[in-house]
């Protein structure tokens, strides 16, 4: 695997909080996924190596739990919550500006690469509904204005870096 | 009558001004103290403590926690284990969020206290995957603490060793369950298990006996270890003592968490007063008082029966708004308090469209293990979906019922209830809107409606 130095250094770190090797699988497709940005076949077979595991003890765990991913997404990750209290206040409107504004479709990479729009179940925030997680950030109340505003800075960041 | 004053006991520092989540902060306001009195104190005087208070889980089911405790197989020779369930994601909860990101110590000192009580050497924090920020402000939280010695090898000069790391989770809702949890935290699928004989107290972590406790029933043994149970006891109504976090959110003016003395406000006191009501022009229609899966209030109805109050049993007749906020009370008129997510709806919204969207959560997040659930929340989506965005049909409430009824008592886990009671709740209590469905979807929605599904 070609991973950053601190990730192979925090891979071995984590695999001794647990008394038993295999309780590592999360903790390392997380490690992994940061780096990397996604879990191939070759992360697959170095992780079920690494805790003496079985691929598909691996792979049945990356199809389990949808925060882990096949393929790589956009630069950036926009995670609007669909769930009845963000629907309620409006989420599906929300996720509708995202989309229009870099003209793409939900779960799909935006044209420039620059997002994936994705609805995602229950971010536990209801009470600042809609909410929408902009990689690891969350975002409160995000209103179609909002949404506009949190786009453009987007396009703006993307615009700095070419 | 308006609203009794909240009374923060676990949400004392929440929000306030100044207050940060470093432990130079948390030493300031007294923190880690309690901790220092209770290393010196026998652990089964902690677990008494914790049974004469009367404190139940704060996850969901309501467990008392004493018993909880009283369960774990302290004779198998084997390292008992505590996972802090952080995995909150019921719908319409979120007050462990605050904890975990605003006053983390106030966890880790809580949950280094029950520790102690049970001889427990590691314990782990189940995180949401959903929550990188608080997984690491808890990470940050813990070395300061360890730094401090108040966890680590040899607390605070005892002997007594005791370890906390940090699991994240990768975005399944089961993972909450706590069977399921422990499956997860073990590197596998989070499919729940069978109990018996997978009772978590006896056969739990790497088969170990082990305790699952919530966040905020963490902090409340915190609480409990400060004061004393029975102190704590006076607080909120005989079973159902404490405080209570309400989260509210949906259609009212101020959602938001409240935290008041369980059992001594009621649900109009809560939307009306303590929430500002329904938003302008508009009119509650339903609530759900527990997290999604509790079963729905229609305002306008009337629950009557008899119940204890002391040694009396006395007659009540109450609407929605008269209903106190406490798990008997809530229980009586055959729904829940759960994890306190109360979500609100108003006269915009469609009650088929509401439940479309509820089922399309559950059926997400079936863990797929038993196939009355995997299958059943699968039909309910696609059935309440159809009605919205297909053909509706009069007779497709009786379906969604009839899917509904075969699911409950039929799975591993309580999953199988939580997916059905939505749909059978809905279904009896809008019956007329699940009928009408088809002529009512020609009409133009009011404006003010979102789309749900």
């Amino acid at each position: 695997m070609n991973l950053k130095p601190e990730t192979y250094q925090r891979i071995d770190e984590v695999i001794t909080h647990y008394p038993v090797k295999r309780s590592a699988t999360l903790p390392l497709l997380h490690l992994i996924q940061e780096d990397v940005g996604h879990i191939s076949e070759e992360a697959i077979t170095w992780i079920a190596q690494k805790l003496e595991l079985q691929p598909i003890n691996v792979l049945e765990v990356v199809t389990f739990y949808p925060m882990f991913r096949r393929a790589p997404i956009g630069r950036r990750h926009i995670k609007v919550c669909r769930t009845l209290s963000c629907a309620l206040s409006g989420g599906y409107k929300t996720c509708d500006t995202f989309e229009k504004e870099f003209c793409t479709h939900r779960g799909e990479i935006s044209p420039d690469g620059e997002v994936t729009v994705e609805f995602v179940e229950c971010l536990a925030s209801c009470g600042t509904a809609p909410v929408v997680m902009i990689d690891e950030i969350l975002h409160e109340k995000v209103d179609v204005t909002k949404a506009k505003q949190l786009s453009a800075q987007i396009k703006a960041e993307a615009a700095a870096r070419k | 009558m308006p609203a009794p004053e909240q009374r923060r006991i676990i949400f004392q520092h929440i929000d306030e001004p100044g207050y940060t989540n470093d432990i130079d902060c948390y030493l300031r306001n007294g923190g880690y103290e309690v901790l220092k009195k209770a290393v010196g104190r026998k652990p089964e005087e902690l677990i008494d403590e914790v049974k004469k208070s009367g404190l139940r889980g704060r996850g969901g089911a309501g467990f008392p926690c004493g018993v909880k405790w009283g369960l774990v197989d302290r004779k198998s020779g084997k390292p008992i284990y505590l996972i802090v369930n952080a995995d909150e994601s019921e719908p319409g909860t979120f007050k462990d969020r605050y904890i975990m990101h605003q006053d983390p110590h106030q966890l880790i000192e809580g949950t280094i206290i029950s520790c102690f009580a049970n001889n427990v050497k590691q314990a782990y924090i189940y995180i949401r995957g959903e929550m990188p920020e608080g997984a690491r402000i808890l990470e940050k939280a813990i070395a300061e603490a360890r730094a401090k010695n108040f966890v680590g090898p040899n607390i605070l000069g005892t002997g007594y060793s005791c370890e906390i790391y940090v699991h994240r989770g990768a975005g399944a809702y089961i993972c909450g369950e706590e069977t399921g949890l422990i499956e997860s935290l073990e590197g596998k699928r989070a499919n729940p298990r069978i109990k018996p004989p997978y009772f978590p107290a006896v056969l739990g972590l790497y088969q170990c006996p082990t305790i699952v406790n919530n966040v905020e029933t963490l902090c409340h043994v915190k609480y409990i270890a400060e004061h004393g149970g029975e102190a704590y006891a006076k607080i909120g109504t005989p079973n159902n003592t404490g405080t209570r976090i309400f989260c509210v959110s949906g259609h009212v003016q101020r959602p938001g968490y409240y935290e008041f003395p369980a059992g001594t406000i009621t649900m109009g006191q809560l939307l009306n007063d303590v929430c500002g009501g329904p938003l302008p022009g508009r009119t509650f229609k339903a609530v759900i008082p527990g997290g999604s899966s509790a079963k729905i209030l229609r305002f306008g109805e009337r629950f009557k029966g008899k119940r204890k109050v002391g040694t009396e049993m006395v007659d009540y007749d109450w609407g929605v708004e008269d209903v106190p906020m406490d798990f008997d009370s809530l229980g009586m008129i055959g729904t829940m308090g759960g994890s306190g997510g109360v979500i609100v709806m108003d006269d915009t919204v469609n009650m088929v469209e509401a439940l479309a969207n509820i089922n399309a959560f559950y059926s997400h997040e079936s863990c797929g293990q038993c196939t009355p659930c995997r299958e059943g929340s699968l039909w309910m989506k696609k059935i309440s979906s159809r009605m919205v965005h297909g053909d509706a049909r009069p007779q497709d409430g009786a379906l969604l019922k009839s899917v509904a009824d075969q699911i409950p008592g039929r799975t591993i886990c309580a999953f199988g209830e939580a997916c059905s009671w939505p749909t059978q709740s809905f279904i009896a209590k809008f019956t007329d809107e699940f009928n009408n469905y088809h002529e009512a979807k020609k009409q133009p929605k009011p404006a003010a409606a979102n789309v749900l599904v």
